[in-house]
């Protein structure tokens, strides 16, 4: 007898190690069924207690509605029983024979974006529910352009609520037909529509046998089959240090998690932002060392060099690196109700690293109803997203958002409150705008304005100033004779011409050092600020 | 848990919530000056150790445990903790509400809910300012409770400790916002995506010790009701010798036993899986009023 409850129980306990797990994100309102779709799939698959449905039971007394409201088991704050509407983010948690799912049950009021933003941010897959009564509304477009923007490419698209029009399949195929081009455009891979009744388990966990005409999966099946694309996976290695251990002088340890792909004893990888190499000598877990690590897992590394390394530093390998840059520009998501402006300073959390930075120009910020872009924009309010300029005061090491949703994702932190202001998803670097070099530039670097100085034939004089000049950080040139054409462009790139065969006015010697010092002090003190050198140095008259 | 297989797919799911609470135990221990962990001596927080311990491997665990003890907990519980806690090599700070504890606080006087307020909530906050801690780690599971669901794994807490949750700061990703001013904290909870069976099938694969309570075995009990109690029977009430086991583990006057024959691991693994009620039906405290979790959250209840 005990041995068979062991043997099934050591069963149950092997064939749960090999679940994945899929976490999974549910859009749409209260109106859309939304509540009684999750209501449903918990319950359906047994993962409802007896006393929480009685005690769903209990809250319904004060509701209007009679029944059981199966949209009651989502619901977690009063304030959100009391309105019948979801606020905030909620996690639930459900299995089944072939996967454990994590369900963030987000709002979807356009005025609750952020927390929509916030349940996309680490799911695999977008459940988009839509009325079949209403069909496409511009919520179900603004679900499908945040989750998009949030880096999901995983969407089933359920319309509810076909029992109320009888499962007709026209009604079916013209929403589809009018949302798929949309999915496409958002970069969707292969949307799954499915026609269902959340009301009354159609096509939730079981295929309805009252949509003869729909072939496909029910939602569970789907989600129970599909496969997004782990992107994290399959990509670079990207490593950002967490913590450095160092219980003792042997034991040097960088521990973290592995953002993106796989790691081997080994390997040679580079330290960002030094740029130093060395190679894997030990992956170090509680468990024993491993050979190889991949992305998810949290372990520490040792390296076969000494080099100082601290927190929120990243390891690539040598030949993949990260975009580095000092001005980035990103999608953001406003979250709080002090605006995004240009002249307030944010701090950037960025992996394991925390930057201050200011935003530096607002490209756009996006309808999100209709996806236009609004040019000339002075500030983004709360619930509102755009593409932002930042630069920072460090340089980010980072890849673009859609590569890596690790290494592309930031929050914002306003320092004045220690609120979570916004979320950004890196685009790439803003590229150093081409600025000709103006006189003032010259000047600035030079100490100078061009002049020219004659010097009445004494060449050992004109070596003699080039060197003086040239010791202060100034530049000169040696000439002959005048050419008017030489004169201008030396003028133009902003040197001291020094004329030997040229007759001065004021001869000056060799041995008259207090004239020369003037004539330094001249030269180096008298630029003028705003840089207009060349005129002045070609009819400024010499020596 | 065996060697990790290198596949560029998936994680197994256990590996991967793991991993996460790994990850969360490293970012709070680099960034705030003075962490704790809440120790409950239940089988969320020996499952907390477990991780912590991993997450600094080959170092010690780097911070203190704190125990609110409210003077009810079961005579096994604290033996557990001692033993366990010195085994470990922990620093183990206890705080007791020691002024309501003399004024003889109890359920069946104060109510559970002014009960639970002095001896565990205000107890708590008192730990906590006591230490100066600017993060505390709490075992607390979103699966637990509805209001638990929709919390933050950093749950930001003000000045007076409390949770405020209309106003919780959007956390995406894994990046966590630590940033508080002084005498504001945050509660953190890496357990936060764990559900019951998965905290037992972690305490059997990693051969976690947990205390002797959860095991199924003949004990004297009170029968009042629905509810089978281990606490003292009331003059004249009568005790019965009854196979029972704790499933989640608090205060005995407020915390029920269930009948089972479960008493190794795996026959409680079978008995989670057969459950069609919860496992915080026999914590009386959680029903007091409807939505009576969050309104002790709200007050700093963890």
């Amino acid at each position: 007898m005990q041995s068979t409850v062991n043997e099934s129980v050591e069963q149950f306990i092997a064939l749960e190690q090999q679940k994945t797990l899929l976490r999974i994100l549910t859009c749409g309102s209260v109106d859309d069924g939304k509540s009684t779709l999750i209501g449903r799939l918990l319950h359906d698959t047994r993962n409802v207690y007896e006393d929480q449905l009685q005690s769903i039971a209990k809250g319904t007394l004060n509701r209007s509605t009679a029944a059981v409201d199966l949209s009651l088991l989502t619901d977690g704050l009063r304030a959100e029983r009391e309105q019948g509407i979801t606020i905030d983010v909620a996690y639930r948690y459900f299995t089944t024979a072939r996967r454990k799912f994590v369900l963030a049950d987000t709002p979807g009021h356009e005025q609750f974006t952020r927390n929509m933003a916030t349940g996309a941010s680490t799911a695999d897959v977008a459940i988009i529910l839509i009325d079949a009564r209403h069909g496409v509304l511009p919520q179900s477009r603004r679900h499908a352009y945040i989750c998009s923007l949030l880096g999901i490419r995983t969407a089933v698209v359920a319309i509810n609520k076909m029992d109320l029009l009888g499962f007709d399949q026209k009604v079916f195929d013209a929403i589809r037909a009018e949302f798929a081009p949309l999915l496409e455009q958002l970069h969707y891979d292969n949307p799954y529509f499915l026609p269902c009744s959340a009301l009354d388990g159609d096509n939730i966990v079981d295929r309805s046998k009252r949509i003869p005409w729909f072939e496909g999966p029910a939602l569970l099946e789907y989600l129970e089959n599909t496969d997004p694309n782990d992107r994290a996976a399959q990509g670079d290695f990207r490593f950002s240090v967490q913590h450095v251990i160092r219980p003792n002088l042997d034991f040097r340890g960088y521990a973290g998690t592995i953002a993106s792909g796989v790691i081997r004893t080994g390997d040679d990888i580079r330290v960002w932002p030094s740029r130093r190499t060395s190679k894997i000598s030990r992956i170090v877990t509680y468990d024993g060392d491993l050979e190889a690590a991949q992305a998810g897992q949290s372990v520490t590394l040792t390296l076969e060099d000494e080099i100082d390394i601290a927190r929120g530093e990243l390891f690539t390998r040598s030949h993949e690196a990260p975009t580095t840059a000092k001005r980035f520009y990103a999608d953001i998501v406003w979250m709080q109700d002090r605006p995004l402006r240009l002249d307030r300073p944010w701090i950037i959390k960025h992996t394991t690293r925390q930057v201050r930075t200011r935003a530096v120009r607002i490209r756009h910020r996006v309808n999100i109803n209709t996806f236009e872009e609004q040019h000339n924009i002075q500030q983004l309010g709360l619930n509102e997203i755009g593409v932002v300029e930042f630069e920072g005061a460090l340089p980010l090491f980072f890849d673009p958002y859609t590569s890596n949703r690790t290494t592309g994702a930031f929050i914002i932190i306003d320092p004045e409150t220690n609120a979570t202001a916004g979320a950004g998803m890196l685009r790439g670097a803003v590229e150093a705008e081409f600025r000709p070099v103006k006189p003032g530039d010259r000047v600035a670097r030079y100490g100078h304005q061009s002049k020219v100085i004659r010097l009445n034939g004494r060449t050992d004089l004109a070596r003699r100033l080039e060197r003086r000049i040239f010791d202060r950080g100034g530049v000169a040139a040696v000439l002959d004779h005048a050419n008017i054409e030489v004169l201008e462009a030396l003028a133009e790139a902003g040197c001291i011409a020094l004329l030997v065969n040229e007759p001065s006015t004021a001869p000056l010697a060799v041995e008259d050092h207090a004239a020369i010092e003037e004539l330094l002090d001249e030269i180096f003190g008298s630029h003028s600020e705003d840089g207009k050198a060349g005129e002045v140095a070609t009819e400024g008259e010499g020596i | 848990m065996s060697t990790a297989v290198v596949t560029g797919q998936r994680l197994a799911y256990l590996r991967a919530i793991e991993a996460e609470s790994i990850h969360i135990f490293r970012e709070v221990v680099s960034e705030f000056q003075r962490p704790v962990m809440l120790y409950s001596i239940g089988k969320d927080s020996a499952v907390m150790l477990r991780l912590a311990q991993k997450a600094f491997y080959p170092g010690p665990i780097p911070f203190p445990l704190l125990h609110i003890d409210t003077g009810y907990k079961f005579r096994e519980m604290i033996e557990f903790r001692d033993r366990y806690t010195a085994e470990l090599g922990l620093r183990l700070v206890v705080h007791r509400n020691e002024e309501a504890i003399a004024n003889g606080a109890h359920p069946s006087i104060l109510g559970t809910q002014r009960c639970c307020g002095l001896l565990k909530t205000q107890a708590l906050l008192d730990g906590l300012r006591n230490g100066g801690y600017d993060a505390a780690f709490g075992g607390a599971r979103r699966d637990e409770e509805k209001s638990r669901a929709k919390e933050r794994i950093y749950s930001f807490r003000d000045s007076h400790g409390q949770w405020d949750p209309r106003n919780q700061r959007p956390e995406l990703w894994n990046i966590y916002n630590s940033r508080i001013e002084p005498k504001e904290s945050i509660r953190v909870f890496p357990l936060s995506n764990w559900t019951e069976i998965d905290i037992w099938q972690y305490i059997h694969l990693e051969n976690i010790p947990i205390v002797p309570l959860y095991y199924a075995m003949t004990r004297d009990v009170v029968v009042r009701g629905n509810s089978i109690t281990l606490s003292e029977a009331a003059p004249g009430e009568p005790t019965v010798p009854m196979k029972v086991r704790m499933r989640s583990l608090g205060c005995s006057p407020c915390t029920g036993a269930i009948r089972s024959e479960a008493d190794t691991l795996p026959k409680i693994i079978d008995e989670l899986r057969g459950f069609r009620r919860s496992e915080r039906e026999n914590r009386v405290i959680d029903h007091d009023t409807e939505g009576s979790m969050e309104i002790k959250k709200r007050e700093g209840y963890f």
